[in-house]
């Protein structure tokens, strides 16, 4: 299955540029090749491996650390649902019972169909929102249950489509540097001395 | 835009502006706060030009100050923390931990999709004036939003020549990295977060070295400064410092971002006075969070984030001011304050906590990897009525493997408890470990008649002792 396509390699040899050491993208890279493929495949892992200086084993040791990364496909919508103190408190637990219930899937789960997966998930900064949960990483509020059904709907018949990419992709926008503008990585080998403005003048 | 004092914003949830001092808050009003347009339209990236206008080490003296305290939860003064830079090693980076995931935190995400160009320009302020060569902006992988924003405006900037060779026209360059995490709560801590940037599993370094600014990113000086203190630069190079200090007090100046969740009427984000402002104006205050819902008594809150150990009504008179908070057994931390009311089921709330460290334990120390489990098990058994008696000492007996000697914890009238100050002792590499212990150990002390309750009352049979 799936290497980096054409545009993937391109792209992460953008990122790995900017980094004084080329395993610094890992993490970045790994993020593209579950974009590509809605989870981060062996053959993925293999490539990034030849393109940050790494063995596979080594990009999986990194991957599996972080709980983003999947290693088998999941649902097109990942459901996370908040249960730390916060959403606890406003009822995250009932929260989750329900969403198994209309979902008929544990936490942990596919729906058959592929549509859904459904996880226990940890603070998710938004604890003034109680009880909130996201859905490939893009905030619903203060859940009702009802609330729930009403997303899980408006999933199911497309209509959220545009705001909410199928898993695997974070954002549309990403940082680009202008080759005449960027200053390029300063890699500790290299560069051996102080920064230029510290003259003891101003800069301007 | 009109102003809407004490109202709320729907394209910045939960945060309420209020009629107070705004430092890293007052674009948060309008829509658009986070296009370059907007920002040079309010100020943007003139505390930048001030800064530039003078040598880097004068910024640094204003920095310092100033006393701008670190907000991500140590509380240690930026500027002291940029001079513990070795003499004469080059490059130095500078990293921004992005990475806002204690539980009950809620501001450091607000900061960057709200108004990611003040963020830009506070990093800007922070390389110029310690001389560090290369930023990398670290933002917690599932803030899908916040890397948006940042990217985007990370783009204007360097389009428009705020970020990267000669900026300004000045012989300050500088590169900004946009860097993904990927999920894991321990990355926080500065030099996972280092780890994790090296493209590493993210476990915390053993100590010492204390701090990366002597030995961090690729072996080399290192700053790691969180989100909020960083956007607080713009504001003091417009300003001064004499002016930050004019708000707040002498040992806490400025503002603080603060996020109230949990069984209060008005749960939000507010950006509050430091020093002055008690916990009371802010749990009761109508201003702030109105009162604890329906009506309800207060039981106890949290007052610093997950890791902090509790408070009850009894705490409620002191200010946002580390050296009262410290000495009353807990800790200001990253801001965060979680309320729970008469109706809470202690020994519950304490164990969502308790999942939450002993799950995010990297492993890399026993105490933490086998104590944060042990904790959780034996609460989470005791939670649903299956636990002894013996469970609760056997508790206590865990937490002290992680943390020996007396954990602090607040003073309590009722109980005839006085306070038992900040910090702890610990066994482990990081906080994590005793962050496990932290909310068991509160619960047990100040609501042990819960726990109690909870258990039946017989000794465990020993394993040898069956069918004899
Ligand atoms: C387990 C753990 C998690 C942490 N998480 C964060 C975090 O998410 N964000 C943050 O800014 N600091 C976090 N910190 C604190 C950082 O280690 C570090 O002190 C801080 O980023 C320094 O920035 P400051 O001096 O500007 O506050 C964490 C510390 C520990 C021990
Ligand atoms: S205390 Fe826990 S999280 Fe921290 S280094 Fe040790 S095992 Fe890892
Ligand atoms: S506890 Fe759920 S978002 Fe923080």
């Amino acid at each position: 299955m799936a290497r980096l396509n054409e545009d993937n390699v391109r792209l992460a040899r953008e990122i790995i540029g900017r980094y004084p050491k080329p395993r610094s993208a890992t993490i970045p890279l790994l993020h593209l090749a579950q974009e590509q493929d809605g989870y981060v495949t062996n053959e993925a892992m293999a490539h990034i491996g030849e393109l940050v200086g790494a063995t596979s084993a080594e990009v999986y040791g990194t991957a599996s650390f972080y709980e983003m990364f999947k290693f088998e496909p999941v649902g097109k919508y990942l459901i996370n649902i908040c249960g730390t103190m916060s959403c606890a408190l406003m009822g995250a637990e009932e929260l989750m019972h329900h969403a198994e219930e209309r979902l008929g899937i544990h936490m942990g789960g596919t729906t058959p169909d592929g549509m859904f997966t459904l996880e226990r998930a940890e603070c998710q900064a938004a604890c003034t929102e109680a009880p909130c949960l996201q859905v490939n990483y893009r905030y619903r509020f203060r859940v009702t249950p009802q609330n729930f059904d009403d997303l899980v709907n408006q999933l199911s018949s497309g209509q959220l489509t545009e705001e909410i990419p199928q898993h695997g992709t974070l954002t549309v926008t990403r940082q680009h540097i202008p080759a005449d503008r960027g200053v390029g990585a300063v890699d500790p080998e290299l560069v051996t001395e102080g920064p230029a403005w510290l003259d003891g003048k101003a800069a301007l | 835009m009109t102003s809407n004092p004490g109202g709320t914003w729907p394209h910045a949830p939960g945060f309420y502006p209020g009629d107070r001092p705004k430092i890293v808050t007052s674009r948060f009003e309008y829509e658009d706060s986070y296009t370059l347009q907007r920002y040079l339209a309010t100020d943007g990236y003139a505390g930048l030009r001030a800064a530039l206008g003078r040598p880097a080490s004068d910024i640094h003296d204003e920095v310092k100050n100033a006393t701008v305290l670190g907000r991500g939860g140590a509380g240690f003064p930026a500027g002291n923390k940029w001079g513990l830079t070795p003499q004469g090693v080059w490059p130095r980076y500078l990293v921004v931990n992005g990475d806002e995931s204690e539980p009950g935190t809620y501001k450091d995400r607000l900061l960057m999709e709200r108004d990611p160009h003040q963020l830009i320009e506070g990093c800007l302020i922070a390389c110029y004036a310690a001389g560090l060569s290369q930023c990398f902006l670290y933002i917690r992988g599932e803030m899908a939003l916040a890397q948006e924003r940042v990217a985007n405006a990370l783009n204007e900037a360097y389009a428009a020549g705020y970020v990267g060779k000669n900026i300004l026209g000045s012989k300050f360059s500088v590169d900004i990295v946009l860097h993904w995490g990927a999920g894991a709560y321990v990355v926080g801590e500065e030099t996972a977060l280092i780890e994790s940037l090296e493209g590493n599993r993210g476990m915390p370094r053993l100590k010492p070295p204390y701090f990366p600014a002597a030995i961090g990113l690729y072996g080399q000086p290192t700053i790691v400064n969180n989100v909020e203190t960083l956007a607080n630069l713009p504001w003091l190079l417009r300003n001064g410092a004499a002016a930050y200090t004019a708000i707040g007090t002498a040992t806490s100046p400025g503002t603080r971002m603060v996020a109230v969740s949990g069984h209060v009427n008005r749960p939000g984000v507010y950006e509050i006075i430091n020093g002055t402002t008690t916990f009371r104006d802010l749990l009761y205050g109508d201003d702030f969070c109105r009162g604890i819902r329906n009506g309800n008594e207060l039981k106890a809150f949290v007052p610093g984030g997950g890791s902090a150990p509790w408070f009850t009504p009894d705490q409620l008179d002191l200010p946002f001011e580390a050296s009262q908070v410290g000495p009353a057994g807990s800790m200001l931390g990253s801001g965060a304050i979680m309320v729970m009311d008469s109706t809470t089921d202690i020994p519950r709330a304490a164990l969502t906590l308790t999942r939450f460290y002993a799950h995010e334990s990297c492993g890399k120390c026993t105490p933490c990897r086998e104590g944060g489990t042990w904790l959780e098990r034996i609460l989470s058994r005791v939670v649903d009525g299956k636990g002894t008696d013996a469970d609760l000492d056997q508790l206590l007996e865990v937490g002290e493997s992680i943390c020996p000697g007396a954990f602090p914890h607040a003073s309590n009238e009722k109980l005839g408890l006085t306070a038992v100050p900040f910090p702890y002792r610990m066994n482990t590499i990081c906080f994590v470990g005793p962050s496990a212990y932290a909310p068991v150990h509160s619960a047990l002390t100040l609501f042990r008649s819960e726990f109690e309750a909870r258990v039946t009352k017989r000794t465990l049979i020993p394993v040898t002792a069956v069918g004899q």
